[in-house]
């Protein structure tokens, strides 16, 4: 077992020396020919024949007690196997490795708040009779309008720990020029295209779950506390998960709901949350008002900035969308406020979507420079340029790679950005009124403790073994790139095997984590097996050279067939963040190009062009971790235009809850999309160099957009989504 | 109830209630066509039906007993892709994967439709049906990718329907420094 912690920026040495030239090509995924031929099977799919389909049954109300629940009629209808309704093990919302929900709870945090399920043979049975369960309530008034909730300024819940540098009032009032405006944006759907699906089955007292679920390795452990069984006894699948968004981070009650019932009848049970459902029993994002106050002088040096939110949560949850995180290494200024706020609501549980705090952080503070350059009548790039940091702002740490600078000089030359940007409402193509933005991207970069096995078979192939998922993220892919060009194989001699908590516990997909953690895990189980040849071909491990499937040292080429002399070669890594992740300050940086056209007289926009250069580190695969980029990007231009799901405040109920009514990009809302990579290996983040990609490409990119609809139209947007209500009162005469 | 999916008989005894998608998902294990949203608002359960793409989700599979059914299954194994397969994987036209069968069975089925010159919304000249980029998003808009691979999901699609040879393909301009014509109206 190689095991090391991120102490040093170092490279393991088999990284260091490998010259297979996998890691970073912009290969196809390994896994691409099931998914175009549906034979990748996802949750709810190849399951034995004697499944059971679960349905789950709903809160009426958003606030109040269960009285009662009454079944007979859903238990008398033909075909239903059993009705649950009293376990104490059934969950009220979703769980995860740090907090629990209420469990046999017969408080209502929320609508849709799972109170029963009917299991039956058939999903048409189950759906008829879950329609017939009656649940009496004894009903309270609600708190469902964000608007008028009380707010606690300094909550106990929350990850992100409030910043208070300096006396802010004091200089905002010693300052040449100030800003203060508020944004607001709404609540947002995660909305990952497969809808949460889950397969149980026990066999004795061992239970397995194959689940659409991002973190396996930390779901087993959720499920067993909400069980009440050793983690041990339990087995999380997941080998194709449909989209997660951070929507698949936790675990839902149906999933517990579905291993009680399986238990309970003997059989395998399934169930897959319906559309409309996923909005009550899935966690959102939440909507925010975010106040951003800066104080500079007449050349826009800032000397004070504030990020100012408030966000939203139920009862029963611990999540707060952490606003500011972005913000806080963003830009220069001695004086620094960062804080969230916290509205307690009778609500769906909020929790991370997508970047949480990033995605809609930067909108507001990417906005808010977009104006102050205005006001200044300075580019907004030169004022991005002139408050770049030496060093982190609030913390003084160093920077282990930032290249935001880059980012910007390439993107605006790749764009096109000129000298001097058209005033607003100046540019026009007919009746559509053409304007460019920009706007910078930060997303803060984590590495988390992950474990793998790299196994040298006696055929010359590799085999991977982690637990980590791939959610669309690349990571069959870029598993097999690592090992095969530390290892000297093509990444078509690599099995990757992962969505399978018997495989060594990894970091999941999650927070932008994922790939840069198991990556490096990958890489030290390497450092194994390189030992083992190395003792094999009587050299040290800095003389071998490993390359198409053969190792060279001392002037003696060997097929690594051979060096297994007919038994596998086993290799175990383990890494964890270490002393760097203290020392330095990591974040994956970019910068977003946009251009749109705004039709005069409807108001309706159309983003022509989007464009974006970003650092990530080390680029794992150029191919995959583009395609992540641009789909960040289309989350930003989505939120900016579309997303808004809307909370009915008389019942506590989304007004649209599915892809009906709650509108997400589709194919014509989307430009031909460029994206570059500025590449710097940070070794400082993790042994593979790579920082965060999934969520970088939505930071700033909804912000660039609305910043370009202002420069079309001179309407400035605080309240996205801009829809065309909110651009035609202000646009200019035709 | 008698079925003819990809060539194939089936023999099924199911409830009435059950879909087109359900039937195929759940009684016969042909679970490549995906179940998004089973409200016909995401496409990912597309399949072609009598050559036209439909929602499976929408339709009851009793009414499709005469019926020529094509999904994913019948276009292209992994050993031999369909050309529009083989297309989304060297053009990374997906990531997840769930919309990918319904993406892939709607574009075959769109392109038949460009062939037959049916317009579209964006369609210009009604007489004169041909495939651009801006075509392909509109023609595609019912199928939706919440990873957003759009921009790629274009790319494989102009290549199919550019070896299919049989339309004008127009790609969009995609270098950034080709701006659209402007027009400044005023300083």
């Amino acid at each position: 077992m190689t095991e090391q912690a991120i102490d040093t920026a170092e490279r393991p040495g088999g990284l260091k020396r490998a010259v297979q030239g996998q890691l970073g090509a912009p290969l196809p995924r390994i896994e691409g020919p099931l998914k175009v031929t549906g034979t990748a099977n996802y949750a709810f799919e190849d399951a034995p024949a004697n499944v059971a389909y679960l349905v789950v049954v709903g809160a009426p109300v958003g606030a109040g007690t269960i009285i009662a629940i009454d079944a007979t009629a859903a238990e008398g209808v033909p075909g239903v196997l059993t009705v649950i309704h009293d376990d104490p093990r059934m969950m009220a919302g979703e769980g995860n490795s740090r907090a629990m929900p209420s469990q046999g709870s017969r408080q209502i945090f929320h609508v849709g708040q799972p109170v029963a399920a009917i299991v039956a043979d058939s999903l048409a049975v189950a759906r008829e009779a879950a329609a017939l369960v009656r649940v009496d309530v004894d009903a309270r008034a609600g708190r469902y309008d964000f608007a008028d909730a009380p707010v606690d300024e300094t909550p106990a819940i929350g990850f992100l720990p409030s910043v208070t540098k300096g006396d802010l009032d004091l200089a905002m009032r010693d300052a040449a020029v100030t800003f203060d405006a508020t944004y607001s944006t709404p609540a947002h759907f995660p909305a990952a295209l497969e809808p949460h699906a889950t397969l149980a089955w026990w066999d004795g007292d061992e239970l397995t779950v194959r689940t659409s679920n991002q973190v396996i390795g930390a779901a087993r452990g959720t499920i067993a506390t909400a069980l009440g069984i050793d983690a041990a006894k339990v087995r999380v699948l997941a080998p194709f998960v449909g989209g997660g968004f951070g929507g698949k981070t936790g675990v839902g009650a149906e999933v517990v709901l579905a291993a009680i019932a399986a238990q309970r009848l003997g059989r395998p049970v399934k169930v897959a949350l319906p559309r409309r459902d996923t909005a009550y029993l899935v966690h959102h994002r939440s909507e925010t008002r975010q106040r951003i106050r800066i104080a500079c002088d007449h050349d826009g040096h800032i000397s004070a900035i504030a990020h100012e939110g408030v966000a939203y949560q139920n009862d029963d949850s611990g999540f707060l969308e952490p606003i500011p995180f972005g913000s806080i290494p963003l830009y220069s200024g001695d004086t620094r406020v960062f804080r969230t706020a916290l509205a307690r609501v009778d609500l769906p549980p909020t929790g991370a979507v997508r970047a949480p705090g990033e995605a809609i952080g930067t909108f507001a503070i990417e906005c808010a420079m977009d104006e102050l350059a205005e006001q200044l009548g300075i580019d907004t790039i030169e004022l991005r340029r002139r408050n770049e940091p030496a060093c982190d702002p609030t913390s003084s740490k160093p920077f282990s790679t930032r290249r935001l600078l880059d980012c910007y000089a390439e993107g605006a030359r790749r764009f096109g950005w000129p000298d001097r940007v058209p005033d607003p409402g100046t540019t026009r193509d007919g009746e559509w009124l053409i304007g460019i933005g920009m706007a910078a991207a930060l997303r803060g970069n984590f590495t988390v403790e992950a474990a793998a096995n790299v196994r040298l078979e006696p055929s010359g192939r590799v085999t991977v073994e982690t637990d980590m998922t791939d959610i669309g993220t690349g990571t069959y892919t870029i598993l097999a790139q690592t090992a095969g060009e530390v290892l000297g194989v093509t990444a078509d001699q690599v099995d990757v095997r992962i969505g399978d908590t018997n495989y060594p516990k990894s970091a999941g997909s999650g927070g932008s984590f994922g790939a840069g953690s198991a990556c490096a895990a990958v890489l030290l189980a390497c450092e194994d097996v390189l030992a083992e040849l190395a003792l094999r071909m009587n050299a040290a491990p800095e003389e071998l050279v490993l390359r198409d499937g053969c190792v060279t040292a001392g002037g003696r080429e060997v097929p690594l067939a051979e060096l297994a002399r007919g038994e596998p070669i086993e290799g175990r890594g383990k890494s964890s963040p270490g002393q760097q992740a203290k020392r330095t300050s990591q974040a994956s940086h970019g910068a977003h190009f946009c251009e749109v056209a705004v039709n005069g007289v409807t108001g309706e926009v159309r983003v022509r062009r989007m464009l974006g250069v970003f650092d990530v580190g080390r680029v794992l695969n150029q191919k995959t971790a583009a395609n992540q980029i641009i789909g960040g990007m289309v989350w930003g231009i989505s939120y900016a235009l579309g997303e808004a799901a809307v909370v009915d405040t008389r019942n506590g109920r989304f007004v649209n809850p599915d892809f009906g009514e709650y509108h997400v990009a589709v194919n014509a809302d989307v430009p031909q999309i460029d994206v570059h990579f500025i590449e710097e290996i940070d070794d400082a983040a993790n042994q593979v160099g790579a920082k965060g990609v999934g969520e970088l490409g939505i930071s700033g990119a909804g912000a660039a957009v609305i910043n370009a609809i202002h420069n079309a139209t001179g309407v400035r947007v605080r309240d996205v989504p801009a829809t065309l209500d909110t651009l035609l009162a202000g646009l200019p005469p035709v | 109830m008698r079925f003819t999916i990809n060539q194939k008989t089936y023999e099924a005894d199911v409830d009435v209630r059950t879909s087109l998608l359900d039937l195929c998902r759940e009684h016969l294990g042909l679970t490549g066509s995906k179940k998004g949203c089973d409200h016909g608002q995401c496409g990912a359960c597309t399949m072609l039906v009598n050559g036209r793409r439909i929602n499976s989700c929408l339709s009851l599979a009793v009414m499709h007993q005469d019926d020529e059914i094509v999904t994913i299954e019948g276009l292209g194994t992994v050993e031999d892709l369909h050309p529009m397969q083989a297309a989304f994987v060297s053009h990374d036209g997906y990531q997840c994967g769930y919309c990918t069968p319904g993406q892939i069975c709607s574009a075959v089925g769109m392109l038949d439709e460009v062939k037959k010159g049916w317009p579209s919304h964006v369609t210009g000249d009604l007489n004169e049906v041909s495939l651009n980029d801006a075509e392909i998003s509109e023609r595609m808009s019912g199928n939706i990718c919440r990873c957003a691979a759009y921009p790629n999901i274009v790319d494989a699609i102009r290549e199919v329907a550019g070896q299919l040879g049989d339309q004008a393909i127009k790609p969009a301009p995609r270098t950034a420094n080709e701006q659209p014509a402007q027009e400044k109206v005023s300083a």
